[in-house]
């Protein structure tokens, strides 16, 4: 720990200074700092597109741009908003600055792999901006046979960039799984540990099993269309749907990938803000576990009318049912928590308040979804459209936004504004279901997912949903000028101004470069309130 | 854990040899043409040879159990993917086209 930590005006922040410093730190925090700033400038990249398709879709006809322009931008928000915000997001920016801190470890256990794991990021990020903005994709962020066999755009580099990608997923679930086992603190258990720590792992353990059955269909995809190897191209005997299967495997356990996190930091604020020990601690654990464990075998929901037999449909429309058990019991349990307890309402609270709102409706519309017979009508209506914004948008980003506010002190030892962070809470969830709600009832109505162009009737809505896009807009960059201008100005954060008791709340804000100046000793549970 | 142990390089050296022999192995068969055995010819060299690369290059063969069983849960999942493929595949309603 050397003589560094001793200081209290020295910290990971001030300890090293200079450029090479952070591209060649081996500091979790650093790097998450790092995933920190690539991931908001992905993210504001795929917001412009969401902007650009919201104002496309404002009227009908062609508003901004031409058909095939709109399906590039489509293809854009959606590969970048899934392969390079959400997935990564929790995971790579709060899991790795906190997942440590929480277990009272100085650093995560392969340090230099965290680092690589950054790197390969960046690389396929890199290949992957350069290719969407250099060239043209048309394909969707599925990839979907047998048009992505056929379609003259860059299919093949932008299917690498995403197995680059994916790669630095594995290493970094792989990095989290050896965390948690080897580091914890003395006397910690595993039922000692923070629930955020408990849905990174359990994320960790889809990433390592998952991902590379995304990796190997990427690059069968690459094998079909360079070499005609024949395995999903009817006349060579290939199977088309097979490609959605091996895709699904994958990319329904990635939906976990997205929200467990997200889950674990609802667990954590909802327990600090209301100063209650969480409700059902084991429950919520396991629960996040037995998500992981069932999320493999309902991906046959995205394929109900892709040509799969009736029968799968019937056995993965059963399966999907049964997420709705983990995700109903970590939600009771959530509840159950509030219940009595001394609820204030700082805003990352306000955040998983709306997370439980946004959550709870985009849980119930994935039921109503998973139903065969009704989903055969939804499918590829607006109505599906809404239903995964509201669980990735309401769920995911809700609680990044949460989880955002409530480590910003122990990130940059500096308080923001909470007046206008509560603002930013009340644009983006207001916008947000002025945005997506209307698209339930245009999905009902009828009008189809991914068009540029839709019948006069859906003209109201629609525009409802544009305006609604602007407030979260407004919301954004309200959050991004609230934590700019806190890191500058901002008071400093005291070492635990929520009064939490989990263990990163303990050394100082920001936390010296090994964490902790003498390692601490767990005696209590996490939420000993 | 187990103490770490070192194989002698003449090991590897077998090992990549066999690797050789069998892709030879592999062509030679192909160009025997068996029809429909050919399929699961290929297929059984194959898992040789991945064994073969598991066992002593990923020293499978000297870890411990855990390690053993945390590999084998790998293949319980490859068994779901092509299980739940299967209950579709196997099940289509099957049209034949006139055309
Ligand atoms: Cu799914």
């Amino acid at each position: 720990m050397g003589t560094a930590s001793t200081n209290p005006n020295v910290n990971y922040l001030t300890e090293f200074s200079g450029i090479k410093s952070w591209l060649f730190s081996l500091d979790h925090k650093r790097i998450g700092l790092m995933y920190m700033i690539a991931i908001l400038f992905f993210f504001l990249v795929g917001g412009i597109m969401a902007m650009l398709i919201r104002l496309e879709l404002f009227s009908p006809g062609p508003t901004l741009f031409s058909a095939d322009t709109y399906n590039q931008v489509l293809t854009y928000h959606g590969a970048i908003m899934v392969f390079m915000v959400i997935v990564p997001g929790i995971p790579a920016i709060l899991g790795n600055f906190f997942l440590p801190l929480q277990i009272g470890a100085a650093d995560v256990a392969f340090p230099r792999l965290n680092l690589a794991s950054w790197y390969v990021f960046m690389f396929g990020a890199i290949l992957a901006f350069t290719t969407l903005f250099t060239t043209k994709i048309d394909t969707g962020w599925t990839f979907y046979t047998p048009y992505s066999i056929k379609t003259g755009t860059a299919v093949i580099t932008i299917v690498l960039a995403a197995f680059i990608m994916g790669m630095s997923s594995i290493l970094t679930g792989l990095n989290f799984i050896v965390t948690t086992h080897k580091l914890r603190a003395p006397g910690m258990s595993m039922f000692d540990m923070p629930l955020f720590v408990w849905s990174l792992y359990s994320t960790a353990i889809i990433q390592v099993i998952a991902t590379p059955v995304l990796g190997i269909t990427l690059l069968l995809l690459v094998a079909e269309r360079v070499l005609g190897i024949g395995i999903f191209d009817p006349k060579l005997g290939g199977d088309p749907v097979l490609f959605q299967h091996f895709f699904w495997f994958y990319s329904h356990p990635a939906v976990y990938i997205m929200i467990l996190p997200a889950m674990g930091i609802i667990s954590e604020l909802i327990s600090a803000f209301s100063r209650k020990t969480i409700f059902g601690y084991k429950a919520i654990a396991f629960s996040s576990l037995g998500i992981a464990a069932v999320s493999f075998i309902v991906w046959g929901h995205h394929m109900f009318v892709s040509g799969q037999s009736e029968i799968a449909g019937v056995i993965f429309s059963f399966i999907t049912m049964l997420v709705g058990v983990p995700t109903a019991i970590k939600m009771f349990n959530w509840l159950a928590t509030l219940y009595k307890g001394s609820v204030s309402f700082e805003s990352p609270m306000l955040y998983a308040l709306g997370f439980l709102f946004l959550f709870a409706i985009g849980g119930v519309t994935g039921i109503m979804l998973a139903t065969l017979g009704v989903d055969v009508h939804f499918h590829d209506t607006y109505f599906v459209v809404a239903h995964f914004h509201y669980v990735m948008v309401g769920g995911t980003l809700m609680a990044i936004m949460g989880g955002f506010y409530y480590w910003f002190p122990k990130m940059f030892g500096k308080m923001y504004n909470e007046g206008l962070a509560r603002l930013t809470f009340v644009l983006i969830f207001i916008g947000f279901n002025v945005t997506f709600f209307p698209q339930f009832i245009l999905g009902a109505m009828g009008m189809p997912r991914r068009y540029f162009d839709y019948i006069p009737a859906y003209e109201s809505l629609n525009k409802i949903s544009t305006i609604g896009s602007w407030m979260i807009a407004a919301g954004f960059f309200l959050a991004l000028y609230v934590i700019i201008r806190g890191i500058i100005s901002g008071p400093k954060a005291p070492a635990n101004p929520w009064g939490a008791k989990t263990l990163e709340w303990q050394t100082s804000s920001p936390p010296p470069h090994f964490n902790f100046d003498k390692k601490p000793t767990v005696t209590g549970g996490p939420y000993d309130y | 854990m187990s103490e770490h142990h070192v194989m002698p390089l003449k090991t590897y050296f077998k090992v990549a040899g066999g690797l050789v022999l069998l892709t030879i192995l592999t062509v030679v068969f192909h160009e025997m043409k068996m029809g429909a055995l050919a399929g699961p010819v290929a297929f059984l060299i194959a898992a040789v040879k991945a064994s073969l690369v598991l066992l002593y290059f990923m020293h499978l063969k000297y870890d411990n159990m855990t390690n053993r069983v945390i590999f084998g849960s790998g293949f319980f999942f490859l068994i779901l993917l092509f299980a739940f493929s299967y209950v579709d595949i196997w099940t289509r309603i099957k049209s034949f086209s006139t055309l």
